[in-house]
Formats: C-alpha cells, structure tokens, sequence
C-alpha cells in the first residue's frame, strides 16, 4: 500500500510535523505536487490521522502527573465501559489506555498541585465504578516522548 | 506561569485537535483577525503552552500490529548509572516514550513492534539486554484514547 517514497515523506513528516509543505517536499526529495498529492491520500486512507499541537500541561500550572493503574471487577459485564464512559466526564483525565495484561485499564491524570491530586483522587477517581484495585505511579521525568515509528 | 483567557483555551483546544490551520482560518472560527490570532499563538508557543506538535499515524496501518507497555524495575541501583540506561533505551528506535516513575517501577515504556513475535526478538535482543534491568511487565495496548484535558 506505502512506497518507499510515502515511507520517506512520513519519516521527515514525523520527525517535524510543522513542516510546510514545500520544506517537507524539499527534505523527502520530491515535488511540492507529489509531496502534496502523496499525503492527500495518506490521510484518506486513514494513515495519517491528524497532526496535533502538544500542550505542556507544567507550563499551565499542573505540577504533578500520575498514572493510574486499574483492575476492574469482572463480575460485572458492563464493567469496561461503564468505567470508561465515567472517567472520561473527568476533565483532568488526559489519557485512557486499556491493556491484555496484569492491568486493565490506565489513567493519566494531572493536577496542580499534590493537595488537588488528592482531592480528585477521593472525590472522582475513587466514586468510579467497578473498581477491584488501583496502583499509583508517579511521573518523575519524560525522557523520551516523540512516539516516532521507525518507518 | 501564564494566564490564559476564554479565547486562548479555545486556540488551544482547536489547536490540540489539528495544528495545521491558519491563522486566518484560526481566526474566522473565533472572530478573531488573522494577526491577532498569530500573535496569541506566538504568545503560547513562547510560553511552551504548546510543547511541540504531532503527527498521529495509524501504527497498524503501517505494519505495526502491537503496542506494548513494560515497566521496568531496576535491579542494581547504585551500581548501574540511571544516565547509562536512560541513554540506552532511548536510543532504541522502537522505544516510543521513556517516563521516569516513582511507584512499581522505575521506567514505563512504550514499545512498538511488527507482530509479537517480532516484540519477542525486541523484548530478549534489545531490553533485556540494557544495563540494570531487573523486573520487566509487559501489558499489550488494545486501546487508547487522549482527552482535551482541563482547557474547557
């Protein structure tokens, strides 16, 4: 389905994702047209979903980041997704993964400071439902973060 | 710290969502003019509100069937130097992230792999081979999704 010519824009493409499009052209090696048309169809067929700005969430005042590790109850069918459409309502939930492993579910939640973090913690993330056990893992640093695909 | 008003958290939010508008059309969505809206950006770059940019692809789409979260314990602290390691396994091109943690583990990965035999190849040749590592869990992505976060 992808060239090596698609491999090669998607390579710079990721590695600086404001690119324009003419610079993006010129590092790949092709025309600003086919480097046009190529990504054109790379997004219509779903390849590349979106291009999206970052933000640093330290920079808006939210110090602390946890990441929380549920099991949930699976005696109950509806568990999964009642959990997840609870959790999303949470504001400061920035990031649901779910997982085939020991984990079922983990939360990325940030807060401003350790006293707000406890406050969600007792107030939302506890009232979630369908909880059995939850483990807390604390962000100390982010030491790599590109999500780049070796293409 | 920078103070944000209604009209930055919406750049931010149109922003988070797709990067690649114009000023202009940036503008026209929040009746903004299009130099206007430039310099509120500007001001949030400056500030690194906005971290950087992304491209989000479709891994599978791409021949990457899996995702894998490892958390790694350190076995040897004190004999392994943690810049040894961070340098190593950053250096790996299927390492996607590397978060320092505090809890369970001492690193949280993300590993993408072709298929999960080829995460196995990863897994033996590449991770259990860096200096230091002790316990390894591996939980498999089968889903994801980030939210706006608090900007409402």
């Amino acid at each position: 389905m992808l060239d090596d010519t698609d491999r090669r824009i998607l390579r710079h493409y990721q590695h600086d994702p404001s690119l324009s499009a003419a610079d993006l052209a010129d590092r790949a090696s092709v025309t600003t047209a086919t480097c046009a048309r190529r990504l054109e169809r790379m997004q219509a067929n779903g390849v590349i979903r979106g291009n999206y700005a970052v933000i640093d969430w330290h920079a808006l005042g939210y110090e602390v980041e946890v990441s929380l590790r549920v099991t949930l109850d699976k005696t109950q069918p509806r568990a999964f997704e009642e959990f997840t459409e609870k959790a999303k309502i949470i504001p400061e939930v920035v990031e649901i993964q779910s997982f085939l492993g020991r984990v079922d579910l983990r939360l990325s939640v940030i807060a401003r400071d350790m006293q707000h973090y406890q406050q969600l913690y007792r107030s939302a993330i506890l009232t979630l439902p369908h909880i059995a056990d939850i483990e807390a893992l604390m962000h100390v640093a982010r030491l790599k973060s590109d999500e780049i695909l070796p293409l | 710290m920078i103070d944000l008003d209604t009209t930055d958290r919406q750049l931010l939010r149109e922003l988070s969502r797709d990067a690649t508008q114009s000023a202009s059309a940036l503008g026209r969505k929040l009746g903004l003019s299009q130099p206007a809206t430039w310099r509120r950006v500007k001001r949030l770059r400056d500030a690194g509100v906005i971290r950087g940019q992304r491209l989000d692809l479709d891994a599978e789409k791409l021949g990457f069937g899996v995702t894998v979260f490892l958390g790694i314990k350190l076995a040897t602290k004190g004999r392994v130097s943690l810049d040894d390691f961070e340098r190593a396994v950053s250096a790996i091109p299927e390492v996607q992230t590397v978060e320092h943690i505090l809890g369970l583990y001492d690193y949280r990965l993300r590993v993408v792999a072709r298929d999960i035999s080829d995460f196995e190849r990863i897994l033996r040749r590449r991770l259990m081979m860096l200096p230091g590592v002790g316990d390894i869990e591996a939980n498999v992505l089968l889903s994801e999704e980030r939210r706006p976060g608090p900007i409402g």
